[in-house]
């Protein structure tokens, strides 16, 4: 018998925002030691009260248009109630009967053909902290606690393991592009309900969930063995199938059942007296669209027409910043092409030199802008230009004030260019005498001799446009 | 308690009860539990006081949680063979200006009764309840206890009004607490059947201070009205299920007291709570985690939402009629020490005189030895009343 397997994911994702849902502390990416980032909210001490952060909101709804959702104009918030070191209050707040989004739909584009995943509800809650063991004893760092949360559920509509990982990588891609999340490691993780059944049937099978994945590997590893641990249960009577939650262990690439005590808990969900329902009303929902990116399809589509490659595109769309960055330049009046190889290979560069990522970049719009329209305009030449941009990005210093202060300005005339390689040639007679040998090098040696006979102060291009004149007639 | 300073100042002072935070002053809202807790902020009731030179002289005990009936069953207190309350008596004998306490279920109203003093619970919303050691979000309030109510008004003036801290914190511009309303034409009820479950003494008083304001021009009248009952179990219900999650919290791992004795974290749990709390709590705890468990929710806490919305509509019916609703504050004139073990049935008996405040949110002042409440925001108009009876002599 043919076997299909029905899965739904409920993908758990860290919202980029400045501070944690409930209080003003920055999130744990601020955090540079344990316990950096709490207060006495966030770590549970009596008196505090949470006081909702309205970022968290529009984010929640940002990704819940993205995905087609319904957005709810009425959102409540609950409590869910369990013991654990990590949970400083000893209940997470979180969202059961009044989610802030619901019954959406994503298209993927699968090997197989286009497929429609519905979205069932997005909700927000808080997270919790982090247990650190070391020997016989056990830290906790509350960094963690109360980060902003959205968790996104999905129907079981999913049929094969690729399905999952497009889905992932879109989201990924979505989150990024709309500065709703980083999604870097650990900041998407997932819970995987798998159950199979006989192909055509429209029965559902026994479900087990696989929980808290945070790769994409182990997520496609685990629905792979549990799909086909099921499949061998109903086939071969191997086991009996159970509903129950499954651990997926990396090491053997197995799944299993975690302790019944883990798993059997009442949450003793009820609603949080301490949080006022927060009323959406199309006022705010409308600011909220008005601020929403461009959808990522269209927007690749607009930097294939400008003549940006593939892969710069697709570096674009995964760094947020970069791509915001480039559209604010192009705004500003410079050409898309040039500007995305200044943001991708020369600020990358002076980032990497630093030790840092392209998702690092702070960088104005106005300030790239400007340099670009020098180097355009032939006011500086590229290397300056580069010289400029490294200075900006390092120190923050206005780039018409640099290029001043440095005199890098590209004003040497035609005439001057010409006697600077005149009397290049002259005190380089070995290097010409070689480059008319036949050595194509001393070409270049005798090129970086005028540039440096020039302090940078003429534009490059006319430099090599006249030396190569010279050169001929020599 | 060894946190108990008396300071004074030209302002007066004014106490705090230990439910209050007082930025680096043991707040253990009477519970071995938060022994050695000292927070890192204080109220921002007491902060407001500080702001305008009243000086917080000191923390009075409560009870543990303020769950007891008048502040009987505090880890750190002495017991005593008649009940009183620490803040009360303080503001009784004349030692502070006034005292803020928390009124979860009715504790402060019926202390204040009990020895003579008014205790105000304003409407739900108006005292921001930043620094409460909190119990029941959805009903407890911070109130004011004083000699008389001029005092009430004044303080009243100082701590109330919206805070960003707390986002159940109404957005008003002001409020009234005027005490010199004209009583003449205002019309009060006395509520038949919670007047039938007080003993003699206390009815006798209830009518009394009827007569006192019929005669300062008020019209009192008897009226039928069901409600209490049903609104006593709605909120006993809901605070004992909020109560159980708001003391979750409090687990040995973070602050406060932890048990000596543990070999793993369960342990830490168990052991924990098991000294830190007390009988009245861990009853709490276990009712409170009853009504919310799968398959009780729905007739428990879920029908007490319900009961809730249907009390405050018809509380606002009988409201059209009357300008405010008299009332014992308590079964009885006086009460003696008694077991902890009974401690659960006796305030449950006894909360019926108190509960529709805290369930719905309404304004209520213990004045007289007896009770009034009154519609929303209309605090001035109860001020009013108990302010002609003070004013023309004689309290109890």
């Amino acid at each position: 018998m043919r076997y299909e397997m029905v899965v739904g994911l409920e993908t758990h994702v860290e919202l980029s925002t400045n501070s944690k849902i409930f209080c003003s502390c920055g999130g744990h990416s601020a955090a540079k030691e344990p316990n950096d980032c709490v207060c006495p909210a966030c770590c549970g001490m009596p008196g505090m009260l949470p006081v909702m952060n309205k970022r968290v909101v529009e984010l929640a709804v940002t990704a819940g248009l993205m995905l087609n959702c319904e957005i709810s104009r009425y959102t409540t918030f609950d409590k869910k109630n369990y013991y654990y070191p990590d949970l400083p209050c000893s209940y997470q707040i979180t969202q059961l009967n009044h989610p802030i989004c619901t019954n959406g739909c994503v298209t993927l584009k699968t090997t197989s053909g286009e497929r429609d995943i519905h979205i069932k509800q997005i909700h927000m809650e808080e997270d919790a902290g982090k247990l650190v063991h070391v020997g016989k004893a056990s830290y906790i760092d509350f960094n963690r606690t109360s980060v902003p949360l959205i968790e996104i559920v999905t129907q079981p509509d999913f049929r094969s393991a690729e399905e999952v990982l497009v889905y992932l990588n879109k989201l990924k891609t979505m989150f990024r592009s709309g500065g709703i999340s980083e999604c870097e490691e650990g900041a998407m993780r997932c819970d995987v309900n798998v159950s199979v059944r006989p192909e055509g049937s429209t029965e559902f099978g026994v479900r087990t969930e696989i929980k808290n994945m945070a790769s994409f590997e182990s997520i496609e590893r685990a629905i792979r063995y549990e799909v086909q641990r099921h499949i061998d249960a109903i086939e071969f009577e191997t086991e009996e199938l159970v509903q129950e939650t499954r651990r997926f262990d990396e090491a053997s690439g197995k799944t299993f059942a975690m302790r019944n005590k883990e798993t059997a808990a009442d949450y003793r969900y009820f609603p949080d007296a301490n949080l006022m329902p927060v009323i959406i009303d199309e006022e705010w929902l409308e600011e909220i669209k008005a601020k929403m990116p461009a959808a990522i399809d269209e927007k690749a589509d607009y930097y294939r027409e400008a003549g940006i490659s593939e892969k710069e595109i697709d570096m674009l769309i995964h760094n947020h910043n970069a791509g915001e960055l480039l559209d604010r330049v192009v705004a500003l009046g410079c050409d898309a092409k040039g500007a995305a190889g200044w943001i991708l290979t020369d600020c990358a560069g002076i980032l990497r030199k630093n030790g840092k990522l392209l998702g690092d970049l702070e960088l104005g719009a106005k300030d790239l802008a400007a340099i670009i329209k020098m180097v355009d305009d032939g006011r500086v030449n590229r290397m300056s230009g580069r010289k400029i941009l490294t200075a900006v990005m390092e120190t923050g210093v206005d780039p018409a004030a640099y290029c001043r202060e440095n005199a890098l300005d590209a004003q040497a005339d035609r005439a001057t260019v010409e006697r600077v390689i005149d009397t290049v040639l002259n005190e380089n007679a070995k290097a010409l005498e070689d480059y008319r040998n036949g050595k194509v090098k001393a070409k270049q040696a005798l090129f970086g001799a005028c540039m440096k006979a020039l302090k940078n102060t003429a534009d490059t291009a006319l430099i090599r446009e006249l030396l190569d004149e010279r050169l001929s007639q020599c | 308690m060894s946190d108990y300073v008396v300071k004074l100042s030209d302002q007066g002072t004014v106490a705090v009860d230990d439910t209050i935070l007082v930025k680096g002053v043991q707040a253990a809202a009477g519970s071995r539990i938060l022994e050695g807790f000292r927070p890192l902020f204080s109220a921002e009731a007491v902060t407001r006081l500080e702001k305008k030179g009243y000086v917080v002289s000191g923390k009075t005990q409560v009870g543990e949680f303020g769950l007891d009936l008048v502040g009987e069953f505090s880890y750190y207190a002495d017991k005593e063979e008649e009940l009183t309350g620490a803040a009360a008596g303080l503001v009784s004998r004349g030692a502070v200006k006034a005292a803020l306490g928390v009124d979860l279920n009715g504790a402060p109203r019926r202390a204040a009764a009990l020895s003579g003093v008014d205790f105000l619970k304003p409407t739900y919303g108006t005292v921001s309840r930043y620094g409460v050691i909190s119990c029941a979000a959805s009903g407890e309030q911070i109130g004011v206890y004083a000699g008389n109510v001029e005092s009430i008004g004044e303080i009243m003036g100082v701590i109330a009004g919206h805070d960003g801290k707390d986002g159940t914190s109404l957005r008003e511009e002001s409020y009234d607490y005027r005490t010199d309303l004209a009583v003449r034409g205002k019309k009060v009820c006395i509520v038949r059947e919670l007047l039938d479950r007080a003993d003699g003494e206390v009815r006798g008083r209830v009518e009394a201070y009827g007569e006192k304001l019929r005669k300062n021009g008020a019209a009192v009248e008897e009226v039928s009205c069901d409600l209490f009952e049903t609104a006593n179990t709605a909120w006993q219900i809901l605070m004992d299920a909020e109560t159980c999650n708001n003391v979750s919290r409090y687990d040995g791992v973070k602050f406060g007291h932890r048990a000596a004795e543990y070999k793993n974290i369960d342990e830490l749990y168990v052991n924990t709570r098991t000294e830190g709390f007390n009988f009245l709590t861990k009853a709490v705890i276990l009712y409170g985690s009853d009504v919310l468990s799968k398959g009780r929710y729905e007739d428990c806490y879920g029908k007490s939402l319900k009961v809730r919305r249907v009390v405050a509509e018809r509380f606002a019916e009988l409201m059209k009629d009357y300008d405010a609703v008299l009332a014992p504050a308590c079964g009885k004139a006086a009460y003696k020490a008694y077991d902890i073990r009974d401690a659960f049935e006796t305030v449950f008996q006894e909360s019926v005189f108190t509960s529709v405040p805290n369930l719905t949110g309404i304004p209520a002042l213990a004045c007289g030895g007896v009770q009034l409440m009154g519609k929303a925001l209309n605090e001035s108009v109860l001020l009013s009343l108990a302010g002609s009876v003070e004013r023309a002599g004689g309290s109890l």
